[in-house]
């Protein structure tokens, strides 16, 4: 089979297009997800009906795939709320819950690796218990956490392919219209790999930095 | 162990090999079975079934060939004829002059034509001329689609929602996500009438005709000939009108 390279340099721009959309996507998730999983995290160990809740949450969504909760909220939820749900804000909620639920345990397991000591030494010294968290624990479990919450970034910007099937015109989609106009999906495919990989890649990079950056850690 | 390995491997791909298209007795096709009343998945036995499905296996038997058919996505149909993976497709396939660039069509089977969905209360709306400031939705690659594309180009659209399915386009309007279907007439009659309850009518044609047809690999001529044959055959022969009518209804 002959492969044709310019297809594949002739469908980068409108690829592009679709990779911005992409990174837009996971950007505004983990932002949303890095906050609900902080509050989910600390919640898990709290005491009470706080740290159920928070339990639920974190085992439903990541006992349930991504897929079928997009297909939840795009098509169930407005039927519920009785207004639509633009495709856009659709997706967003879908992968926020979606990564708040794994960021929750990333942080859960960051608090839980702090040794016990240190909160013992916080007490001795007077502090309250949020004193301890906000200054001492949360601190440190930043650090540990850093690498974890980097794959999960990069995890995100590789799942948010599964929105396209609600209609938004991410990196997969835009290679889909691309093959059903030209036929030729191994080029295009190609193309979308290189550029996922190009996207992966270098937030692995920026993470290793900011990762080199915050934490001397012994 | 390595051996073993080895051996393993080419079992595997000699397996995979086997399932490949060939010509001894097995007529293997592809559909997307999302398009009534073309080719669904039935209810009851999950076979499947419509007028394609009919026509095609009406043809194998012509041919004395023993029809394999499966259900892919819309979008992987003329790549998997590309690849070899099959020897036909049959999907309500409308013949254009870009897909017969790269596989060749029968000749025309079905005369179809496009219409627009709308929401039941919606009365401004009865020609793609309608359609300024609306969001369309479609089934990606389709017909529908690049009619929407090029409205949307024109700026007589102002979006356009593709969807992997006719049914999820539909969805898209009922939850007021998109505006209307742009999608082929038979196919928004039959959801229509099986789904009497969602609050959707089409407007009627809205396009000029479009033709389907069953594509083949370019290097497939051979068979190409004989199902064209055979389609001639079943036109004369009273199955095609046969089929027609079970589907269609008298006309």
């Amino acid at each position: 089979m002959d492969f044709r390279w310019d297809l594949v340099w002739s469908s980068l721009p409108t690829l592009l297009t679709g990779a911005k959309l992409t990174v837009q996507l996971t950007a505004v998730s983990v932002f949303f997800g890095i906050i609900l999983g902080t509050i989910a995290g600390i919640a898990r160990i709290t005491k009470g009906p706080v740290k159920a809740l928070s339990a639920a949450y974190i085992d439903v969504i990541r006992g349930t795939p991504l897929l079928v909760q997009t297909f939840l909220i795009f098509y169930g939820l407005p039927s519920l709320i009785q207004r639509p749900i633009p495709a856009y804000m659709a997706a967003i909620i879908a992968l926020s819950i979606n990564s708040g639920a794994y960021v929750g345990e990333i942080v859960r397991s960051g608090i839980q690796s702090i040794d016990r000591g240190q909160w013992e030494a916080a007490a001795s010294l007077g502090h309250s218990r949020s004193q301890t968290m906000g200054y001492i624990i949360l601190p440190q479990a930043f650090r540990r956490i850093l690498p974890p919450l980097g794959n999960e970034f990069i995890a995100l910007l590789k799942d948010s392919s599964l929105v396209s099937v609600i209609a938004l015109e991410e990196l997969v989609r835009k290679g889909q219209i691309i093959i059903g106009r030209t036929f030729r999906p191994f080029e295009v495919w190609l193309a979308v790999a290189l550029i996922y990989f190009v996207m992966t890649f270098t937030v692995s990079r920026f993470v290793n930095v900011l990762e080199r950056r915050v934490a001397p850690e012994s | 162990m390595k051996k073993m390995f080895v051996l393993v491997l080419v079992m595997m791909l000699s397996l995979g090999l086997s399932t490949l298209a060939s010509a001894n007795g097995v007529l293997k096709v592809a559909t997307e079975a999302g398009f009534m009343p073309f080719e669904y998945v039935g209810a009851e036995t999950g076979e499947l079934l419509g007028f394609d499905m009919d026509l095609i296996r009406a043809i194998g038997e012509i041919l004395d060939l023993d029809v394999q058919i499966d259900n892919i996505s819309w979008d992987g149909l003329i790549p998997a004829l590309l690849n070899n993976n099959y020897d036909a497709v049959i999907a309500g396939v409308t013949i254009t002059p870009e897909r017969e660039e790269n596989v060749n069509f029968s000749d025309p089977y079905f005369e179809s034509v496009l219409t627009i969905v709308t929401k039941e209360n919606v009365t401004n709306i009865t020609t793609l001329d309608d359609l300024a400031g609306k969001i369309g939705a479609v089934q990606i690659s389709t017909t529908g689609d690049f009619t929407a594309s090029d409205l949307h180009d024109e700026g007589g659209l102002k979006g356009v929602s593709r969807f992997d399915t006719v049914s999820d386009a539909m969805q898209a309007v009922i939850i007021g996500a998109a505006d209307v279907v742009i999608v082929d007439l038979p196919v928004a009659e039959a959801y229509l009438a099986a789904n009497p309850a969602v609050p959707l009518k089409s407007v009627g044609a809205v396009s000029a005709n479009e033709y389907y047809g069953i594509a083949v690999n370019k290097k497939n001529t051979d068979l190409l000939e004989q199902i064209n044959t055979a389609l001639l055959e079943l036109k004369e022969n009273g199955t095609y009108s046969e089929i027609y009518q079970k589907w269609f209804g008298a006309n």
